[in-house]
């Protein structure tokens, strides 16, 4: 008889009493609109549940992504692994290669057909039929149109699955590819940045495992939660943007003083991201608190907005509210209500059916 | 029947052929095939990078001052490496100096990624080539704990209860039926020589040291704003010093070295009390699986890194080597010149590249990468579904770089011969403590378990002189001096029309070199010979084999199909492919309508 460790179980492990855990659930059915009624039938689901399945797959990337994904705070990287989800499949941190690998792979897709949740860091080359990247001898696109096709919900890493990033750089020499223009009839989340902040990574994945549905989205199809607002809105130097203090050469004495980097190049004002909130590594530093500006690494496209120190010319110093406000307006725009409002009256009943399919042992 | 090359090894593909793709816990896209006879001995070796990303074409008309964050992206595994060789190859074509304070700031950042990467390659990436977490459910924890007070006494986790409740909670992960990562291991192979107790210990470890990362990279954090990929400035460093004054929070004062202090400690603690203990405890079942030597005793390769004085790289005055051994001679330790168009030059004629002239070598300088996919006639599958590649046609997105015309072995363990064999004191200290304390003679240095055991102790060594750079940093900012970039010739109306340099650094996997032409204030072209292109590298115009292929020679396997030493040795490099493969065209071919020829 199988003994799965569920989501009940890894709250309490982590020091959460039942009645809080009560509380919750509560407050996951005022999240979700739902009455009191429902309450006792969401902990029963987060009780009985298995760890949901994640296949991660690899195409043109460097990495990055994982590597901001183990740095992880809270929860932890080992928590989400070994507790949360179920990492079936990720080539950069399995144990078994090539033939067990892909069997894998094939196993998971198998078995949680539906069910399982796609994570895709980088993304596929189109020239040269594909082989710029290849994987188990084919092209990696194949290898990604087959793990799409029965994913649940796919979540694109960083700025390779969004947007290209580097490799789609200007003149992209292998047609690097967003997942999106790829996979077209799977809902897809979208979590740019060079890499995206850890803890956005694993918010995004808590907030689909807690909530059992997507994340808000905003039109270019990112969670509003972490990227609706502009680093330059909450940034902590901004006193100094608005009242004209700004640093004139690197390590000047208003560098010293933590002056405003615009004139440094900061992308700051066109840049959708949560740095200057939740910050990097723990809420360590951003990399505007550390003297550089923002490069802007979570915008499409970045590497092709001239050079990293040119001056923003669209941002004017004062009556910056009206300009900047304007600036990515049509991003600001909000979507997601109807995936949302359907996930929310599914969420249960597939939760349930879960329970009921119990995974073998 | 069997194929000498020029480099000493026999190959022989008369045995049965095997695949292993995708090769996982590595960097990237690896394919590797081996023949094996009939007694599970590999007689032939095929190692194969199978992506490119171009990124160097993209350089191309860029300005040189963005050039680290580009090249920055090739890897997000050594995060930094890539953008300090880029600041040091632009810096040397302009003429641009940097200050102390920079220079012992981007040692720390450098040193902190080689720890870094070295803790997370072992315990995450190789770890489960040696340790088998399946067989830590049978361990007594009681045993476990005092296994671990005799390997490391002073290590605090150690009592029998911290051991039951991990063991406890691999126990329900492993009963849950969802086995994740572990997911179709070789757990039943007769490769795993661990006692349960050892395998308790070590995936204990793999935990610890997975919460311990995520602390170490911080030091980025400082400095660079974030980790994976901290920001970095051609002249300095972007981060300025203000110790005494208002508005210091935006810059380095005493919160941010006393945090940068509290994880230099910490590294070292861990280095000192769980790194080095594991690697001498695991080290001392396998001590009789000494295979995967390769190239490792015959020709190695460094370029030396962290020098103690800003912008001096002499190599007396680098604290990580410089230096190549050729033929195994381990009495001459010849110089190492980068710039010299006849020392460093890369081959083409097995990777899907080509230049006009069949079997030739190109400097970095001078290189062309025009890519051309195309199979030999003997491959086995089609263009798009490869079953057997033919290696004696072009087979690897990797090109064959050569020193003086020898295939090289690069990283941890040639930083460490060439060390030991120039008489460096600090390394020549730990090779012999270790060889000592393990009972083992130097030709033991020359395997997979030398390769692994060099990056440990390599880590160790890191972690002291990331300590030494930041009281040098301290020191230098007691004596007045907070001066952090060079600004001089930070405008390119200050730079000659034509230029050229070169960057070199050590990165973790080993000798990282970026050659870059400037003009009229441009990128004309950029070239980057990385570690992996080294260690991965096809057969060359003349037949050598790489260090990947050269380390599987021989090795015999317990279950052919279950390629558990395929992986152990592979993984003893580190590989790195999104490093190796994203090389370019520095004379500027357009790349956009890359098609078959």
């Amino acid at each position: 008889m199988s003994q799965i460790e569920t989501f009940y179980d890894v709250m309490r492990r982590q020091g959460i009493t039942r009645r809080s855990f009560m509380k919750y659930c509560s407050l996951t059915a005022a999240a979700l609109g739902l009455g009191p009624s429902f309450v006792p039938k969401i902990a029963h689901a987060m009780e009985t549940k298995p760890r949901t399945p994640v296949i991660w797959v690899h195409g043109l990337e460097c990495t990055c992504c994982s590597e901001s994904f183990i740095r992880a705070a809270h929860p932890l990287a080992k928590d989400v692994v070994l507790s949360m989800i179920s990492l079936d499949y990720d080539d950069t941190l399995m144990a078994a290669a090539g033939h067990a690998a892909e069997a894998a792979l094939m196993d998971t897709i198998e078995k949680y057909k539906g069910n399982y949740i796609l994570a895709v860091e980088g993304n596929p080359p189109l020239n040269e039929d594909g082989m710029f990247c290849i994987t188990g001898g084919k092209p990696f696109v194949e290898k990604l149109r087959m793990a799409a096709k029965d994913a649940k919900a796919i979540i694109s890493w960083g700025a390779c699955a969004s947007y290209g990033c580097v490799q789609a750089a200007a003149p992209n020499p292998t047609q690097a590819t967003p997942v999106h223009k790829v996979i077209t009839d799977k809902p897809i989340i979208k979590v740019p940045g060079c890499p995206p902040i850890a803890e956005v990574m694993t918010g995004v994945i808590t907030y689909m495992l807690t909530f059992d549905r997507l994340p808000e989205l905003d039109r270019q199809g990112r969670p509003a939660m972490f990227y609706s607002q502009r680093i330059h809105d909450k940034c902590y130097r901004r006193p100094h943007f608005d009242a004209g203090q700004f640093v004139e050469a690197w390590d000047d004495e208003n560098a010293r003083k933590g002056y405003c980097l615009y004139k440094m190049g900061c992308k700051g004002p066109t840049t959708y991201n949560a740095c200057s909130t939740i910050r990097w590594n723990e809420g360590v530093s951003f990399p505007i608190q550390s003297g550089h500006g923002c490069i802007g690494c979570s915008e499409d496209g970045f590497w092709d907005q001239g050079s990293f120190y040119n001056r923003l010319t669209n941002v004017k110093q004062f009556g910056i509210e009206a300009n900047a406000d304007q600036i990515g307006t049509a991003a600001a725009g909000v979507v997601g209500g109807a995936i949302a409002v359907h996930a929310a009256v599914s969420a249960l009943k597939k939760a349930q059916k879960k329970s009921q399919d119990k995974v073998e042992g | 029947m069997g194929n000498q090359t020029p480099n000493g090894f026999t190959l022989d593909t008369s045995g049965k052929r095997i695949v292993v793709d995708p090769v996982t816990r590595i960097e990237g896209h690896m394919r590797c095939e081996v023949n094996v006879n009939d007694q599970g001995i590999i007689t032939n070796a095929v190692s194969t990078g199978t992506m490119w990303r171009g990124l160097e074409v993209i350089l191309k008309g860029r300005d040189p001052r963005d050039a680290w964050a580009f090249t920055e992206r090739i890897c997000g595994v050594c995060t930094g490496t890539h953008a300090l060789t880029s600041v040091r190859a632009v810096e040397d074509a302009l003429g641009i100096t940097i200050p102390d304070n920079a220079n012992s700031i981007r040692n720390i950042m450098q040193l902190n990624l080689q720890i870094h990467d070295h803790i997370v390659h072992f315990y995450h990436l190789h770890a489960l080539d040696w340790v088998n977490p399946v067989n830590a459910l049978r361990a007594d924890p009681k045993a476990t704990s005092e296994l671990q007070q005799a390997v490391s006494p002073s290590h605090p986790l150690s009592s029998p209860g911290y051991f039951r409740d991990v063991q406890n909670r691999l126990k329900k992960f492993v009963e849950s039926g969802q086995l994740g990562l572990f997911k179709n291991g070789y757990w039943d192979n007769p490769a795993y020589l661990l006692p349960p107790e050892a395998d308790l210990m070590a995936t204990t470890h793999y935990l610890e040291a997975l919460d311990l990362q995520k602390e170490i990279v911080k030091v980025h954090t400082v400095f660079g704003g974030k980790n994976p990929h901290p920001n970095w400035l051609v002249g300095g460093v972007p981060c300025p010093i203000n110790v005494h004054s208002t508005g210091a929070v935006g810059a380095i004062n005493m919160e941010r070295l006393n945090l940068v202090s509290s994880i230099i400690d910490r590294c070292i603690e861990f280095n000192n009390n769980v790194y080095i203990p594991d690697v001498i405890a695991i080290g001392g079942f396998y001590k009789n699986w000494l295979y995967g030597g390769g190239l490792s005793s015959k020709s190695v390769l460094a370029y030396g890194d962290i020098p103690e004085n800003a912008n001096d790289f002499s190599a007396a005055q680098l604290h990580l080597p410089r230096g190549a051994i050729v033929n195994g001679n381990l009495n001459e330790v010849q110089d190492v010149d980068v710039r010299d168009p006849e020392q460093i030059q890369e081959f083409v004629d097995h990777s899907w590249y080509q230049y006009g002239e069949p079997g030739k070598g190109l400097h970095p300088w001078d290189g062309v990468t025009e890519p051309k996919f195309e199979l030999g006639a003997a491959t086995k599958g089609t263009r798009t579904n490869i079953e057997n590649l033919d290696e004696s046609a072009k087979y690897s997105w990797i090109k064959a770089p050569r020193w003086k015309g020898n295939a090289m072995e690069v990283g941890p363990l040639a930083r460490y011969i060439v060390g030991y064999a120039s008489g460096h004191e600090d390394i020549k200290n730990q090779v012999e403590g270790l060889l000592r304390t393990m009972n083992l003679p130097v030709s033991a240095l020359f395997s997979t378990l030398g390769r692994t055991a060099a990056r440990a102790l390599e880590s160790e060594y890191c972690g002291r002189l990331q300590k030494h750079f930041f009281d040098k940093l301290v020191q230098n900012i007691k004596n007045g001096d907070e001066s952090t970039a060079n600004v001089a010739k930070w405008d390119p109306s200050t730079w000659p029309k034509e230029a050229k340099g070169v960057g070199m650094t050590e990165a973790p996997r080993g000798a990282l070199g970026h050659w870059v032409k400037v003009k009229d204030g441009r990128i004309e072209n950029y070239q980057c010979v990385v570690p992996t292109t080294w260690n991965g590298s096809p057969r060359d115009s003349a037949g050598n084999i790489g260090a990947f292929e050269a380390s599987l020679m021989d090795t015999k396997m317990e279950r052919p199909e279950e390629p558990v030493e395929i992986l152990r040795t592979l993984h003893s490099f580190d590989p790195c492919l999104a490093c190796s493969t994203h090389v370019m065209s520095p004379d500027g071919q357009e790349l956009t309508s890359v098609k078959v020829r």
